[in-house]
């Protein structure tokens, strides 16, 4: 088994005790709510969208220190992006978390690379992709609640 | 004071009861798990199986597989022979009045799921109400949510008090003309709370109202007698019992089972059919649609045989000194708030530590080799009463030690310094 302190390493616990953009947001263009009904994490995410640019994203939500640092991460990750990077991104993410050993776009990941050892803890990817899914679904304005399952 | 500093307070094996023995009768704990001897702590969602019980599977498969009550064969009448003399261990070991009131279901949510779908839609009817408590697991929710939708029915619920005990004032408050059923558990999954079962099933009576009891996590940790407790129900799951998956019993008084219409059509439920008319079998047979889960009943049977070699009362008072043992060193952690503190208690610690989330925890645990469950526990209207969105759940055993709790105090002592 690989060891604890690629998954608990600093930066995540840094995220997970700190979060950034950790709040709601009045006047949000839109938002999403995410759940996991296996563990009951839950995850609303807030998009301030101009043009197709994040101008502003925040989230709020209870969960593990992985689904917070990972939505904590992905927020600092995509302001100020367009819809379109922020999905190339969710795509780049996603790769690394599902398959071991893929090439990885560090250049899009950027600080996101530091979440890789969760790829070595299968069940708790879902934790880490939550926030991800539930930003895509605001930023398609999908109105009901995104399900990791 | 934190865990580490007292582990080297196991001492004297606990009352006159050979675990390292017993261990060796459940080959799967013998194994490391991340390089550290396994410590199975997560035995309220399925429990670790006997050798014999591996071995009544396996030679099932061997020499008498055949299907039962059908055949006039030898290996048939074998199969048919073992498949009741495991319904007799099960009547014996619930003391049960007869065999018939003994029906073989897949566990415990299919025998809940039985009674609403027949006795549930035979006597429940609009504006009625059945009565739940806030502790129950979502197999004692949802199929009677899925009832009173159809119905137009109501669902009312007994709270719970701090501790996790049941308010038995509003429980009484809640008994009305309008009830007609009370389904509550015996043992609470998420909190250990033992409901004082046969009061509740008094109360219900002295109204003419029928219970049902969830001994899901009973059965396997203390004595059950049904005739005492008087209940019209009893529904609990092997796997739970040190037996297999897949198999699970439905107690029904005989008269109330009589006069409910059957739960599946099929084969071996019938006594005779023709196209215009079909007569159904007898108890236990009509609840026991098609070709049934043989091994497994098997399997249970064995599964008994082990449980009553020790003596379900000694296993019982084992389980409490250790639940005792694990209460007491668990509250000598700071961070760590027990949930679920009833006098009256299972072997189930359940708790959560400030600003970390149960999740991690298991995760930590698992690093050090001790299983545990976290999350709801589907029970999530339990958690929103404690506000917690989760708990981390340490449940025991009877192959369970001291060492194993002093173990699971040391890594909470890990998980703290990991979030530190």
């Amino acid at each position: 088994m690989p060891g604890l302190n690629d998954l608990y390493h600093e930066i995540l616990l840094e995220h997970n005790s700190k979060p950034h953009n950790f709040r709601p947001m009045d006047g949000a263009t839109q938002s999403a709510e995410g759940f996991n009904p296996l563990c009951g994490d839950i995850i609303t995410v807030f998009l301030d969208l101009s043009d197709g640019v994040i101008t502003d994203v925040s989230f709020q939500g209870s969960g593990c220190a992985i689904s917070r640092a990972s939505a904590s991460m992905m927020t600092q990750s995509v302001k100020g992006k367009t819809t379109q990077q922020a999905e190339h991104t969710f795509e780049a993410f996603r790769l690394m978390m599902t398959e071991l050993g893929a090439e990885l776009d560090y250049d899009t990941l950027g600080d996101l690379e530091s979440l890789s050892g969760v790829i070595e803890f299968p069940n708790r990817i879902k934790c880490a992709v939550l926030a991800w899914h539930t930003l895509r679904a605001a930023m398609e304005g999908r109105s009901e609640a995104v399900s990791t399952e | 004071m934190t865990g580490s500093n007292i582990a080297s307070e196991t001492g004297e094996p606990l009352l006159d009861f050979d675990v390292a023995k017993i261990q060796q009768d459940f080959p799967i704990l013998n194994q490391t798990v991340n390089g550290k001897p396994l410590v199975y702590l997560d035995n309220a969602a399925t429990s670790q199986k006997p050798q014999s019980v591996i071995d009544a599977l396996v030679g099932y498969y061997t020499t008498d597989n055949a299907n039962v009550h059908r055949g006039v064969h030898t290996l048939s009448q074998r199969a048919t022979d073992h498949y009741e003399e495991a319904r007799e261990k099960v009547r014996r070991f619930i003391n049960a009045k007869d065999d018939r009131e003994i029906i073989y279901v897949r566990g415990t949510t299919e025998g809940i799921n039985l009674v609403a779908q027949t006795f549930g839609r035979e006597n429940i009817h609009q504006g009625d109400e059945i009565i739940i408590s806030a502790m129950e697991h979502h197999s004692n929710i949802v199929p009677w949510q899925i009832l009173c939708e159809e119905r137009g029915a109501f669902l009312k619920v007994i709270p719970v008090d701090d501790s996790g005990e049941l308010l038995m004032d509003e429980y009484e408050a809640l008994l009305s003309p309008r009830t007609k059923l009370v389904s509550i558990l015996h043992v609470s999954n998420a909190l250990g709370t033992i409901v004082p079962a046969k009061r509740v099933v008094e109360m219900a009576h002295a109204r003419g109202v029928p219970v049902l009891l969830d001994g899901a996590q009973a059965v396997p940790h203390c004595p059950v007698d049904v005739q005492d407790l008087d209940c019209e129900f009893y529904v609990f799951s092997g796997h739970k019992l040190y037996g297999p998956t897949g198999i699970g019993i439905l107690y029904g008084k005989a008269e109330f089972l009589e006069a409910m219409p059957p739960y599946q059509g099929g084969g071996e439920m019938i006594r005779s059919v023709t196209f215009e008319k079909t007569i159904y079998n007898v108890l236990p047979h009509k609840f026991e649609a098609g070709t049934p889960n043989i091994a497994g009943s098997i399997g249970l049977g064995a599964a008994i045989d082990y449980v009553d070699a020790l003596g379900i009362e000694r296993i019982g008072a084992y389980e409490h000194q250790l639940l005792e043992y694990g209460t007491e060193l668990l509250s000598r952690i700071d961070s760590v708030r027990i949930i679920g503190t009833a006098e009256d208690k299972s072997g189930i610690l359940s708790f959560v530590m400030d600003g970390i989330h149960p999740h991690d925890i298991g995760t930590i645990l698992d690093a050090e080799g001790i299983a545990i469950r976290t999350g709801h526990h589907c029970a999530q209207p339990l958690m929103d009463r404690f506000g917690v969105p989760a708990t981390a759940r340490a449940s025991l055993a009877f192959y369970n030690t001291k060492q194993d709790l002093d173990a699971l105090a040391q890594a909470l002592d890990r998980v703290m310094e990991v979030f530190s």
